[in-house]
C-alpha cells in the first residue's frame, strides 16, 4: 500500500486515490494539423521510465482535487508533490516522449 | 400555459409540517437492527434528515460572505470544523419570518468546498430553502454555488467507549486524539465507502455515508460492534 501524501489533505492510503496517468501531456494546440500518426502518439504514448516519473494523480475519496506527484517506478518513492498550476520540480527528465516528432 | 412555463421562485417559509411527516430517513428501516447491535460499550444510531448544504466558493471574499451569512469563519485547512448559529441570535439572516435558528457546522471538504450542516428543519424551524436562499444571496454573482444535499448523505452516530475501538478495525486513519482531536472531521473511505467522518465528541463519531450506502455501513459496523455487545 503506497501513501500518497494529497497537497490538500496530507498522507492517505493509495485507495483514497485515481491515477491519472503521466502529467505533462500537452494537448495539441492544433489537433486538426496532426497526421493520423502523430494524433496516435499524443492519445496512446507515454513514457515508461525506471525511476522518477511525474503523475496527476486525484484524491477521489478526499479532497476530489487533482495534483502532481513524482513517483519513483522503480522503488514507489514519491519524491515530489505539487499542484497543478505549479511549475513541475528542477531535475526532471523534460518534455515526454509522447510530445517528440513522430520519426525523429 | 405561459402559467407552466413561469419558474417559481424559491420558497423562504418554513417547509409544511405535513410533508415533513412523509419523510423516510435512510436507515430507518435498519433501526432494530442498530438498536440491537448497541450495548453498554459502543451505540450505533441514525440522526435523519440534518440539513446539508455544499457551498463552493473560490475567491477569498466570496467566501467570507458566504461565512458572514453562515455566521462563522470558513474553515481554511483539512479537518477543520467552524462553528456558528444560523438565523435568530446569530448574524445569519434567514428571510423567514419564524422565530428560529440553528447551530450551524461547516466542515472543510477541499480548498473551494464546504459542507454546512445544520439541524433537522423540522425541528428547528429553520428551513432548508431558508439557508439556501441566504447563502444565495450572499454569494451573489461571484463564481461558486449554494445546493441543498441534504438527501446525499444520512449520518451515523457511533458513540460509546469502544468506538473508535470499532472504527479502528476498518478506518485506516489514525484516530488517536493526538492525530484526530474532537471537533475534526475528514472526507475518507470506511471499507470501500466513501464517507466523512467527524469526532463530534470524546467517545462520539459522526458517520456521513451516501444515502444508498447506508444500509452498507450499518451493516458493516454492526458487524464489528458484536464482540462489544
Amino acid at each position: 500500500m503506497m501513501v500518497i501524501p494529497c497537497p490538500f489533505c496530507g498522507p492517505r492510503n493509495e485507495t483514497e486515490y485515481t491515477y491519472g496517468g503521466q502529467a505533462h501531456v500537452a494537448y495539441p494546440e492544433n489537433p486538426d494539423a496532426l497526421t493520423d500518426e502523430q494524433w496516435a502518439q499524443f492519445l496512446f504514448y507515454r513514457d515508461n521510465p525506471r525511476g522518477s516519473y511525474a503523475e496527476r494523480w486525484q484524491h477521489s475519496a478526499g479532497c476530489r482535487k487533482w495534483f502532481n506527484a513524482v513517483r519513483n517506478t522503480h522503488t514507489y518513492e514519491i519524491t515530489h508533490v505539487y499542484r497543478l498550476d505549479q511549475a513541475r520540480p528542477d531535475g526532471l527528465p523534460k518534455a515526454p516522449l509522447a510530445t517528440k516528432e513522430v520519426g525523429a | 400555459m405561459a402559467e407552466q412555463m413561469t419558474v417559481k421562485p424559491a420558497a423562504t417559509g418554513t417547509t409544511d409540517a405535513a410533508v415533513l411527516g412523509y419523510r423516510r430517513s435512510p436507515a430507518h428501516h435498519l433501526a432494530e437492527l442498530m438498536a440491537a447491535a448497541s450495548g453498554e460499550q459502543v451505540r450505533l444510531r441514525e440522526v435523519p434528515f440534518l440539513t446539508q448544504i455544499t457551498i463552493r466558493a473560490t475567491a477569498p471574499e466570496a467566501v467570507e460572505a458566504v461565512g458572514n451569512a453562515l455566521g462563522v469563519t470558513m474553515p481554511s485547512a483539512v479537518g477543520e470544523v467552524a462553528q456558528g448559529e444560523f438565523g435568530e441570535g446569530g448574524s445569519g439572516s434567514s428571510g423567514s419570518s419564524g422565530s428560529s435558528g440553528s447551530s450551524v457546522s461547516v466542515v472543510w471538504l477541499s480548498p473551494d468546498e464546504w459542507l454546512a450542516v445544520l439541524g433537522d428543519e423540522a425541528d428547528t424551524g429553520v428551513s432548508i430553502a431558508a439557508v439556501v436562499e441566504s447563502l444565495s444571496v450572499a454569494l451573489g454573482e461571484r463564481r461558486g454555488q449554494v445546493v441543498d444535499v441534504s438527501s446525499n448523505r444520512t449520518t451515523l452516530e457511533l458513540s460509546g467507549s469502544k468506538a473508535r475501538a470499532v472504527l479502528d478495525k476498518t478506518i485506516e486513519l489514525d484516530l488517536h486524539p493526538r492525530e484526530f482531536p474532537v471537533g475534526r472531521a475528514v472526507s475518507t473511505q470506511m471499507e470501500s465507502v466513501a464517507v466523512i467522518l467527524w469526532r463530534s465528541a470524546d467517545d462520539t463519531w459522526l458517520l456521513m455515508p451516501r444515502a444508498s450506502f447506508a444500509e452498507h455501513v450499518v451493516g458493516w459496523l454492526a458487524d464489528g460492534m458484536r464482540e462489544f455487545s
